[in-house]
């Protein structure tokens, strides 16, 4: 191990046209170390990342890799460096098995046999030194989500690297699979290994890293040691402010219910069975938390309910009354007061090539307050959304400005709006914060508290185990396609929660 | 990680890239006009006088704009709801069997509502022939593009069948139908200016001209202006986000498709009722398939659409006249120059886009 540090940067800028994402930053991480970098959205996390692994090239600045300068122009460059990384969304084959994977873009001459073939030793040294158990022949489709992640690590290892960069790596975990990962990520440090990690969850930055890194819309703002800081002071560091991580919220009696589904089963286009028998009530007044790992039939619920797909068997009861397949249909449920916040803005919840203003009614288009007849009138949905976008402090107020210029939370403010301002009785709601900044996260999460005050009968469903907590006055947790345990939320804890996840039932335990 | 589409601002995009586009291809062209030992200086004034030199000049290249303006259109509207709609020229086609018939079956209309008739009984031909792949595609899955192709042959079968078989003209060794009822027959466009003191030479121009030019005006209306085509936009940007606002994407594709033949129906209204006054075979000529670049060129927006259709007109009359005075240079050049447009002002558009960026000091692409 060498006293240079394993990365660094020095006065390294991008832009992108007038958009400055990276200025002026330096960054050093120790070798054989965990270093932690987070920042809101947009902070410039993701770019300064893209130009040490080589996507982009820094328009000035300089970076040295264990003290030799280096440029870095392509993948393949970092790679030569000894960088690997670890992508969020992960780049495997997945009708491949794990070595062949692994050698993939490795494979070391015409005839795959002997590539292979050293792939295989190099695999079980591997797995050998940092306790990495895996099958090399098994298809890394019909492996869990955990497990590809180590095969992504494998890859990133196969190829010589001394420095990973992990992007989000808990996104779809488990907290047990966190675990795992956090464990294996010492195992690198004690090898000698360097580890960035990136992330916006404050709780593991405390667990994992020697030293955390803040960044601020493209600047650098804060490098301390993990043991000196604490998570209220890093969300002050990324946020220029003072926030509030805990969400307020005052005890309330539920009211009647609203929303009941009763043996509910759903079936994608396979025919694998995503919801089985799920049995349901939301009354009014409260805030049901769905706590799973992302995949486990959270979103083929909500779009059941929502009218988007069919459930295979089961009874909706919305007011008392049984839905009819006619009335199982987006449009239908607005009407009946069923709104739904989706889980992906951009491909479901947002045109984002359309203005601001003509999203602000995306769903209400045949609304006669918006034209009359078959005609629309650009002047009542500009009026509307400028109305709109002050309420929910949507930044910037301009109707006219394409949707996807606007910051994820601004978008999702957007998208809050149009479903909140109508008197929803029912409100899904489905990862509310993904890709949010924590300013936007806090109005977000007052927003719901006060429509659950008001009466709304809210389903939430989240990947962020912590924000299902913070807001819900019960919790459900799922696990593949079935309903593994209820819980109130003051009695819940997380580990607790976490073995319902992972399909430990209460009657099995 | 794919680069950024580059941001221009709205003047740039919709007059300069196009501007920039077309000044490339008449380069690219002029070299080839230098290759086969030709002036291209020469060549662009005469193509250019030939096209708007003159009233009878002027006059054709109108012609050809108004079939260029309806076909890019058809072809705009199915863009819109993400469709790619190429079968223009079999639902032209169909468009005219329809117009016939629909000459033919009822002539005992008034006069006044003859004409008005058979226009619409060529929008409906149009609309069936491209409703077909619309229901294939949003019921059966089957992709447009290769249904509607298809389609095409079938209605070039599907006609010379008729004019021989059925609604040919009796004792006739042309496939063609008899003279449509001249209550049918659209204006001139030298009769129709003539009462009010214009004295213009005889040209294929006629009224569906007019039409040509509200049907720009009723696509932008559609497209930007009613539900429905805020629902054929979302369709076409967002299928996902169209489901999830209530917006059935199976109906709006095969109203889409309806309207977007509707319109290549204009094709056969200004040929057969306007020029022809008869059902020729093969009175499509081709129209169709240019009405796509009409529609890249003019980036799906009526007014893009009509100043493409402008230009393409140019095109053929101004090359019609060329080939007249060069004969080195022949027609199938001036089709040369219209691919070279259609390929820098469609498919290399990015290629401008960048370097316009870059001379506007627009910044640097990563």
């Amino acid at each position: 191990m060498s006293s240079e540090p394993a990365i660094a940067l020095t006065g390294i800028s991008k832009r992108f046209g007038p958009v400055a994402a990276n200025r002026d930053v330096s960054l050093s991480v120790a070798a054989g170390s965990i270093h932690g970098i987070v920042g809101e959205n947009g902070a410039g996390k993701s770019t300064l990342m893209s130009i040490l692994y080589g996507f982009y090239e820094a328009d000035a600045g300089e970076i040295r890799i264990a003290g030799e300068p280096r440029r870095i122009r392509s993948p393949a460059d970092a790679i030569a460096a000894g960088i690997g990384m670890v992508h969020q969304h992960f780049m495997l084959v997945e009708t491949l098995s794990v070595v062949e994977n692994v050698v993939l873009g490795a494979e070391g001459g015409a005839f795959l046999k002997r590539g292979v073939a050293k792939a295989r030793a190099a695999l079980a040294k591997l797995s050998g030194d940092y306790g990495l158990a895996i099958d090399p022949d098994a298809i890394v489709g019909e492996l869990s989500v955990g497990l590809q992640q180590r095969v992504e690590i494998l890859k990133a290892l196969y190829r010589g690297a001394e420095i990973l960069i992990l992007d989000e790596p808990t996104a779809v975990l488990t907290p047990a699979e966190a675990d795992q990962l956090f464990a294996l990520l010492r195992a690198l440090k004690a090898q000698g290994k360097t580890v960035i990690l990136i992330t916006h969850k404050l709780r593991e930055i405390m667990d994992v890293t020697d030293r955390v890194s803040v960044m601020r819309r493209g600047e650098m703002v804060a490098h301390v040691a993990t043991a000196e800081t604490s998570p209220p002071a890093l969300a002050e560091a990324m946020v220029g402010r003072r926030v509030l991580l805990r969400v307020e919220k005052q005890p309330r009696e539920r009211g009647a219910p609203v929303l009941e589904a009763v043996g509910l089963s759903c079936r994608d286009g396979r025919g694998t069975e995503t919801l089985k028998d799920v049995n349901l009530t939301l009354h009014e007044g409260e805030i049901v938390g769905i706590a799973g790992v992302a995949g486990n039939g959270q979103s083929e619920l909500l779009e059941v309910l929502a009218g988007l797909i069919q459930p295979s068997r089961g009874v909706i009861r919305l007011g008392g009354q049984i839905l009819a397949t006619a009335d199982r249909h987006p449009a239908r449920l607005r009407d009946l007061g069923l709104m739904h916040i989706p889980e992906d803005r951009h491909r479901s919840g947002l045109v984002t090539a359309f203005s601001a203003a003509e999203n602000a009614i995306l769903g209400y288009q045949h609304d006669p307050a918006f034209g009359s007849g078959p005609l629309l009138s650009p002047a009542r949905i500009e009026a509307h959304a400028r109305e709109a976008f002050a309420a929910y402090d949507v930044r910037p107020p301009d109707p006219a400005l394409k949707t996807a210029k606007f910051s994820g939370g601004n978008q999702q403010k957007i998208v809050l709006a149009r479903e909140i301002e109508r008197g929803p009785k029912v409100l899904l709601v489905g990862q509310p914060t993904r890709g949010v900044d924590i300013g936007a996260i806090e109005f977000i999460h007052r927003r719901l508290v006060a429509l659950r005050d008001q009466g709304v009968a809210i389903l939430l469903v989240s990947v962020e185990l912590e924000e299902v907590m913070a807001l819900s006055d019960r919790i459900i947790a799922m696990c593949g396609g079935r309903i593994t345990g209820e819980r109130v939320a003051e009695q819940a804890d997380e580990r607790d929660l976490g073995l319902l996840m992972a399909g430990v039932t209460d009657e099995a335990a | 990680m794919s680069a950024a589409p580059v941001e221009l601002p709205r003047w740039a995009d919709i007059a300069l890239v196009p501007l920039v586009s077309v000044v490339a291809a008449l380069l690219v062209a002029g070299l080839v006009v230098i290759g086969i030992g030709e002036n291209p200086l020469e060549a662009t004034a005469l193509l250019l006088r030939g096209a708007l030199g003159s009233a009878e000049g002027i006059g054709f290249t109108l012609y050809y704009a108004t079939n260029f303006i309806f076909t890019g259109l058809a072809v705009a509207v199915a863009f819109h709801a993400g469709l790619f709609n190429i079968g223009g020229e079999g639902q032209a086609t169909v468009a005219g069997i329809a117009m016939a018939i629909a000459c033919f079956a009822l002539p005992t209309l008034p006069g006044f509502l003859a004409a008005p008739f058979a226009i619409l009984g060529a929008a409906a031909g149009g609309a069936f022939w491209a409703f077909i792949p619309g229901w294939l595609q949003a019921k059966r899955g089957s992709h447009v593009v290769i249904t509607t192709i298809m389609l095409n042959f079938v209605a070039a079968t599907l006609i010379v069948y008729l004019l021989r078989e059925v609604i040919g003209k009796p004792g006739s060794m042309q496939p063609e139908t008899p003279d449509f009822p001249a209550s049918a027959i659209l204006t001139p466009m030298h009769q129709l200016l003539a009462p009010l003191g214009l004295k213009l030479p005889s040209t294929p121009l006629n009224s569906a001209f007019f039409l040509a030019l509200m049907a720009l005006a009723a696509v932008w209306l559609l497209i930007w202006r009613t539900r429905l085509g805020y629902a054929i936009r979302t369709v076409g940007a967002n299928p996902r986000a169209a489901a999830y606002a209530g917006i059935s994407p199976a109906a709006v594709t095969m109203v889409a498709m309806a309207i977007s033949g509707a319109l290549a129906g204009g094709l056969a209204v200004n040929e057969a009722l306007g020029v022809q006054h008869r059902l020729v075979l093969d009175f499509t000529a081709g129209y169709g398939f240019v009405g796509i670049a009409v529609a890249l060129m003019g980036r799906g927006h009526p007014a893009g659409v009509g100043l493409a259709a402008l230009l393409f007109g140019v095109l053929y009359q101004g090359g019609a006249e060329l080939s007249f005075d060069k004969p080195a240079i022949t027609r199938d050049m001036v089709v040369v120059i219209g691919g070279v447009l259609v390929l820098f002002a469609g498919a290399l558009d990015g290629l401008f886009r960048r370097l316009v960026a870059v001379v506007l000091g627009m910044g640097r692409t990563p």
